[in-house]
């Protein structure tokens, strides 16, 4: 019995339970008292009594049976040993798995009379669409099939229980209705329940992250210490081929960290300026006419692609500064096409309506009273805006600014095609430097044996990226929720 | 209480004395004011006396405060906001396009319904606008003229030991009065006042309308209110708009006990508004 089935039968159910349920609560309305709640809700209610522990109970079920059969066919697995084929357990336990969904596609017959070694095996699936990898062992037939049996049997066992608990929710959500039965307030507490959950993903998906991190990174760190990853000035990782044990490599933060607050600072002094006239224009000047195009123009900034952004780096801007620093000097191209500006400029341009949209938004909270306060005393717009408005706003635009900054700094498409990546240590900005996010983007792509330190450092790179932007947002929540307390 | 009533009556004689006497300070002659497609007022003529505290009273929407922001161009930041007609001030058309609406500002100042001090300190407040028109050649000067206005205010005393603390941290009637020092600090020659006691509880109402009739001394006052009593205590005239027109216009004396206008006498004895 498949899973997609038990679903479909426990919602028929479920919705069979939702009809009677409001018939019920329908017939029993007639009478002098009043009913407590409306028909449907009774419906409803009978609904999700029958669906909701049924389908918690699917999906526990599911996940468990997925860690027993694992477990059963690790205890099957013949003992490893220094001349085990096969690389590793999970790599053994995969082709167990790529066997078992095989079998499952053949015939009753053809699985009666199954042949005992893999090399058999093998043509006879590949026929049925399924391919296997050549290192497949003879002893891993037996477990699969095994595999399957278990498979079925606890998805029987899975789905039958299922429909009961369906059936019986729908028993209980039936009995209980009657005239002053508090359907209404029982599916109240279910959406309640609901939106709790849906908020409750969000928070465990960070938690999710950071300790999917945190474990690679904590491995990282028993092959390199922390104090040269975070105090390290060269970066170096080398190369290091599966099992060739190799050179250890330099892996310095230092580099990287300089390069990444490098070009961030580039484009928030490119940003900045720009997005806040733009900003105080918008709220304070544009007549609501113009306001209403430029406004939506300026936020299409925002929804462009980031790697296109990369594009325009590559073969518009880098080019041209390139170009540009030739005929200045006369021949010699001191700008690089991929430098710490050219990233820095394209990537304040990215950040142009994160800032002008923010610090509108809170130019614009600034209470009219002030502005007329001021035009009052005879002030012009100038003075009012540089005088009273900024001033009142400024704690807000910085947290804005804040925000706009720890954007800044995990970038990762613009820097990956504009900046280079040559971890150099200067302050020289019309050259190559690179950023955290690209080596991490080096690191985890390419051939690179995944136990490696050359591939682990890139999660201890992305949780400490991961710290820097959580620390800034933070700071600039901090900062936001100050200054909002002020007017009211 | 012989002394009381007699001294109410000099005081009563005396502003109608003026009331005759006073030149005119502003004048408006068949203002018209559209918000867009909306016109808000239709054709008010009224004069301004020098020296004196004008109420403009009426139910609400029916253009006195729409009046009063015209007075001092304050209407020019509301966008589709057209004015027509003519308002002078000292004869000089203050709707010319050659006259320097900042300028003007600083002549005619305003006091707001809401308290509105700017987020800095209560020196600062009533610095801003001194400091921004060159009015202090150095720092002491500043500070005799935020003294004097703090003074004319009659806030000093309440301030004087926390004047570098936030404007907005003081009681709403202190926030009030300091934003009459900020006024004044300009040395305008009229102040507007748009219901400046609607958000003030008694007692503070009470004290702006003591400072108001001292202000009279010096400024020229128009005072938008909804309270007929205030308008009977602090002015001594009285301009009664419906509307976007004006009713009538007279000594306040004369309105509040014998008005020739029956919407003005409904109105101050509550029958409508």
């Amino acid at each position: 019995m498949s899973t997609l089935m038990v679903l479909v039968i426990v919602i028929a159910i479920g919705a069979a339970g939702y009809f009677i349920g409001r018939q019920r609560a329908a017939a029993k309305a007639g009478g002098n008292i009043k009913p407590h709640s409306l028909p449907h809700y009774h419906g409803w209610w009978v609904f999700l009594a029958a669906t909701l522990p049924a389908v918690l109970f699917i999906a526990i079920w599911t996940a468990g049976t997925g860690i027993y059969l694992e477990r059963s066919a690790i205890a099957e697995l013949p003992t490893r040993t220094a001349d085990t084929v096969i690389a590793s357990q999970s790599l053994e336990l995969g082709m167990v798995s790529g066997i078992a969904r095989g079998l499952d596609k053949l015939s009753d017959a053809e699985r009666a009379s199954l042949p005992q070694t893999f090399a058999e095996l093998r043509p006879l699936l590949a026929s049925k669409g399924v391919a296997l990898a050549t290192e497949g062992q003879d002893y891993m037939i037996p477990i699969a099939v095994e595999w399957n049996r278990n498979t079925s049997r606890a998805s029987n066992i899975g789905g039958f229980v299922a429909i009961a608990l369906a059936l019986a929710g729908a028993i209980f959500g039936l009995s209980g209705v009657h005239v002053r039965a508090r359907a209404r307030n029982n599916v109240e507490r279910v959406i309640l329940g609901a939106l709790i959950a849906a908020s409750g993903i969000a928070i465990l998906t960070t938690i999710g992250i950071i300790l999917s991190m945190l474990f690679q990174t904590i491995t990282f760190f028993q092959s390199v210490s922390p104090s040269t990853f975070f105090f390290g000035t060269v970066w170096d990782p080398r190369f290091a081929a599966a099992g060739s044990g190799g050179s250890q490599g330099q892996f310095g933060l230092i580099p990287l960290l300089a390069g990444t607050l490098y070009i961030a600072l580039v484009a928030m002094l490119f940003a900045v300026p720009v997005g806040l006239f733009a900003a105080i224009y918008m709220a304070e000047y544009a007549s609501r006419s113009v306001r209403s195009v430029v406004k939506p123009m300026l936020e299409v900034l925002a929804g462009i692609p980031t790697i296109v952004y990369g594009f325009f780096a590559l073969v518009t801007v880098g080019p041209f500064l390139r170009d540009l620093s030739a005929a200045l000097s006369g021949g010699y191209a001191f700008i690089q096409a991929q430098s710490v500006l050219t990233a820095g400029i394209v990537m304040g341009v990215m950040l142009i309506p994160f800032v002008s949209s923010l610090s509108d938004d809170i130019i614009t909270a600034v209470p009219g009273s002030l502005r007329d306060g001021s035009l009052g005393l005879g002030s012009t717009k100038s003075e009012t805006i540089r005088r009273v408005v900024l001033p009142a706003a400024l704690p807000g635009i910085v947290g804005a600014l804040l925000l706009t900054a720890s954007r800044a700094i995990g970038e990762t498409m613009i820097v990956v095609l504009a900046a280079g990546v040559a971890a150099n240590l200067n302050i020289n900005p019309f050259e190559a430097m690179t950023t955290i996010t690209v080596k991490i983007v080096n690191q985890l792509t390419g051939d690179l044996e995944f136990n490696s330190p050359q591939t682990l450092v890139a999660f201890a790179l992305g949780l400490t990226l991961f710290f820097i932007t959580l620390a800034m947002n933070i700071f600039a929540l901090y900062i936001v929720r100050k200054y909002r307390e002020q007017y009211e | 209480m012989n002394l009381m009533t007699e001294r109410n009556l000099e005081k009563a004689v005396n502003d109608k004395m003026s009331a005759q006497a006073n030149a005119i300070k502003m004048q408006g002659k068949d203002v018209t004011v559209h918000y867009g497609d909306k016109q808000a007022l239709f054709g008010v003529s009224l004069d301004v006396p020098e020296k004196m505290v004008t109420a403009l009273i009426g139910p609400s929407g029916c253009g006195k405060s729409t009046f009063l922001r015209s007075l001092n161009r304050m209407n020019d930041t509301i966008e589709g906001c057209r004015v027509g007609g003519l308002i002078t001030l000292d004869d000089e058309d203050i709707y010319n396009p050659k006259i320097d609406v900042v300028e003007l500002r600083a002549r005619v100042g305003m006091v707001f319904q809401k308290p509105n001090p700017f987020p800095k300190s209560i020196f600062e407040n009533v610095a801003y606008g001194p400091r921004i028109h060159g009015l202090a050649k150095n720092r002491q000067e500043l500070d005799e003229i935020v003294e004097k206005s703090l003074r004319r205010a009659s806030l000093f005393e309440e301030v004087k030991d926390r004047l570098h603390e936030a404007g907005t941290g003081l009681s709403g009637g202190q926030q009030q009065r300091l934003c009459i020092a900020r006024a004044i600090a300009v040395s305008p020659e009229v102040i507007l006042m748009d219901e400046p006691c609607s958000a003030l509880d008694p007692i503070a109402t009470a004290k702006v309308e003591e400072l108001i009739d001292e202000l009279r001394e010096n400024y020229t006052i128009v005072i938008v209110t909804h309270s007929m009593q205030q308008a009977a205590r602090v002015s001594q005239r009285t301009a009664m708009f419906h509307l976007g027109n004006l009713v009538e216009v007279g000594d306040t004396e004369m309105m509040f006990t014998s008005p020739t206008e029956k919407r003005t006498q409904d109105y101050i004895t509550g029958r409508f508004g």
